[in-house]
């Protein structure tokens, strides 16, 4: 049972291994990744109904509804992000295995956002064109929403990782999430403001790509701090 | 030196030591906020384009630059407790928490009072400090309600303290991102771009009630640590034999 | 010569509660301690403590003769662990789970189907985790063991949901892991029927 040469599991296998499995159980459950995407669509229409829906409307508050309805889609689905895993115990498995935790957080927020945000950015130009977005907005919403996603996916990541399990999870992890993601909203939904107006709107698109890889090197490790504290 | 660090950090240590230094902070700031506010309210001329409710600034200035220093207190003395395993510098993020929010809410509300002779209304969305001040309330409650949500004072703590340090890093975004989103239309805003133009007779009071304020917020919170240091090394024999004593505690 | 896994000291508090205080142990090549104690005592916590999933208030573990904090890596790349929850995806076969576990720790150069036989649920293996009743699915976390290649086991009640043949099973197991120069570190509350060295923990 025990040898002297072992071939020890690497990194990058454990994580392209990690992203695999989830996205085979979301393959499994693909009631999962509808949902969220059902859900934006669903939002964005509450607010021509609520607030009318005469074309200057439309095109003043497009970019806002789109951006503040993907921000709550995404917000719904982060809860779940380590929760399953928690409650079945295959998250301990994680915890005491050779593999990094960081490394693990990493693969499961990349796991959920191919999952949630890249169907939210395929669906956004259906929904943006129902507001009279135009083409080059469009172009714009889905570059700040692939931004913006991969930047709330990364820090919800740490909220969802220190609420686990806390009685009514969800709502905690909103309220603790929400005003750290005040700031890609404003700069998504402004720049593609901007850009629907024609005004210069690179600004906006650099500050953002820099959050999102700013968020990449160091969420991980703050989530994975956070999943250790968890398990006390 | 390290001595007399770990001596600090012990909680009886603290305790007494605090007691000590309360009295200290509570009358020189108290004196001062009793000049700043005569001064300010009696002494100072005018404002030229303001008339006399610029005054609010005398209280609203004080109240939001500490509401931005209680958070960073917060965040690095969470972080202390998280790094080096010091519990009373838990005890200090958890007592600074509801002071700072506080002045946070002290800060809003003089705000709008200031605001409204100008703006004709109570809030004003276009205000980039205001909406800042807002969201870090918001901070405040998030990291209340996750202290909250935790029964276990030790997990509370730690998971407090990672989500204190990740807003700490946010605030400085938070501020741009606000200001930026501000420029954008030209809102009014409650300070010129230039800064106030400023004369002595408008600055000494503000610079005494800043100081004041600071000295009161430090008594406050050394109140609150202190509560908060009972409170969690209650079954130790220090705070056993404290409460047995004559005196009982002051 | 230093133990292989050894103790120090260990004390750990849940709020005021003292689950367990000044614990210590040297555990070498082919032996088991056993952790003895009614439910509730601090077994599991104990457990979970020497793995490093809850923080100590004092004392340290060494794996090694070295801090276990200092080489955490290395320290989990030589161990396995059975918890009371099993810990698979219920989404998916027994087979799909134990391959991806590939990537958490060393894997023995044997054909997974062998290792399936012999816990018996070869026949299992194509049906969803969620199919399989409690002691079929400890049988799975058995087979989780068996796929490791690593020296120290660390297993929390194994006997748990398992018939007189699976209990039969667990003790042949652990016994071929000890006498094949491994270690075990075992929270049971009944008879273990091991054969080689037991050192004995017991809280209360």
């Amino acid at each position: 049972m025990i040898t002297n040469e072992r071939e020890l599991p690497g990194l990058m296998a454990g994580f392209v291994a990690t992203v695999k499995r989830d996205l085979l159980l979301a393959w499994k459950r693909p009631g999962d990744v509808l949902n969220p995407v059902v859900f934006f669509a669903v939002v964005s229409t509450l607010f021509p109904l609520a607030t009318g829906a005469s074309p200057e409307q439309l095109e003043f508050s497009g970019p806002g509804v789109l951006w503040v309805a993907a921000l709550l889609a995404t917000l719904l689905s982060l809860n779940s992000l380590f929760l399953a895993d928690y409650e079945d115990g295959s998250l301990d498995q994680f915890v005491v295995s050779l593999q990094p935790l960081p490394m693990l957080a990493l693969a499961k927020a990349l796991a959920h956002w191919l999952t949630s945000g890249l169907p939210l950015l395929l669906v956004s130009p259906l929904v943006a064109v129902s507001f009279r977005m135009p083409a080059e907005a469009i172009g714009v919403l889905i570059v700040t929403l692939l931004f913006g996603t991969i930047s709330l996916g990364l820090v919800g990541s740490i909220g969802a990782a220190l609420t686990i399990g806390l009685h009514r999870g969800t709502v905690l992890l909103s309220l603790l999430i929400l005003p750290l993601a005040m700031p890609i909203l404003i700069l998504g939904a402004r720049t593609v403001s901007l850009a629907a107006t024609n005004e210069t709107y690179s600004a906006g698109i650099y500050f953002l790509a820099a959050y999102a890889v700013a968020a990449l090197a160091l969420a991980p490790f703050a989530a994975a701090a956070a999943l250790r504290i968890s398990y006390e | 030196m390290w001595n007399y660090l770990h001596k600090m950090a012990s909680p009886p240590h603290f305790y007494r030591l605090a007691k000590i230094l309360i009295p200290w902070l509570v009358l020189p700031g108290a004196l001062l906020i009793a000049y700043g506010a005569y001064a300010g309210l009696f002494v100072a001329p005018p404002d030229y384009q303001q008339g006399d409710a610029f005054r609010i600034i005398y209280v609203h200035v004080p109240s939001a630059y500490l509401s931005m220093m209680a958070y960073m207190i917060m965040a690095i003395s969470a972080g202390i407790g998280l790094i080096w395993r010091i519990k009373l510098a838990h005890a200090v993020a958890a007592g600074a928490a509801p002071v700072g929010a506080s002045f946070t809410i002290l800060a809003l509300i003089t705000g709008a009072v200031w605001g409204r002779p100008m703006w004709g209304t109570w809030w004003e969305w276009g205000d980039p400090r205001l909406t800042s001040e807002l969201i870090l309330l918001f901070l405040y409650f998030g990291y209340m309600a996750l202290r909250n949500a935790i029964d276990d004072t030790a997990k509370a703590d730690k998971a407090s303290a990672v989500l204190a340090m990740v807003g700490a890093i946010n605030v400085p975004i938070i501020h741009f991102s606000v200001q930026w989103w501000s420029s954008l239309h030209q809102g009014p805003t409650l300070i010129r771009q230039g800064g106030p133009a400023i004369d002595n007779e408008m600055l000494y009071p503000l610079l005494a009630m800043i100081v004041g304020f600071t000295l009161v917020f430090a008594a406050l919170l050394l109140r609150r640590v202190r509560a908060e240091v009972l409170y969690r090394e209650r079954r130790t024999n220090w705070v056993r034999e404290l409460i047995l004593s004559p005196r009982g505690d002051g | 010569m230093t133990a292989k896994l050894s103790a120090t000291g260990l004390t750990l508090f849940r709020g005021d509660r003292c689950l367990f205080e000044d614990v210590g142990f040297a555990l070498d090549a082919g032996q088991l301690l056993l952790l003895e104690g009614p439910n509730g005592s601090g077994k599991t916590s104990l457990l979970k403590a020497i793995v490093g999933m809850l923080e100590l208030e004092a004392g340290a573990v060494y794996w090694d003769g070295d801090p276990v904090l200092e080489q955490r890596q290395l320290f989990h790349g030589s161990l396995a662990w059975m918890a009371h929850r099993v810990g698979f995806k219920a989404d998916l076969t027994l087979v799909e789970n134990l391959r991806f576990e590939a990537v958490l720790r060393p894997q023995v150069a044997v054909d997974i189907d062998d290792i399936l036989e012999r816990v018996d649920v070869a026949r299992l293996k194509r049906l969803p985790m969620r199919s399989l009743s409690a002691g079929q699915q400890r049988r799975v976390a058995l087979a989780r063991m068996l796929l490791a290649d690593v020296p120290l086991w660390l297993m929390d009640e194994p006997y748990t949901n398992l018939d007189r043949e699976g209990s039969i099973l667990v003790a042949g197991v652990v016994n071929e892991h000890l006498a094949g120069g491994g270690l075990c570190v075992m929270a049971a509350h009944q008879d273990v029927d091991i054969d080689a060295p037991v050192q004995k923990v017991t809280l209360r």
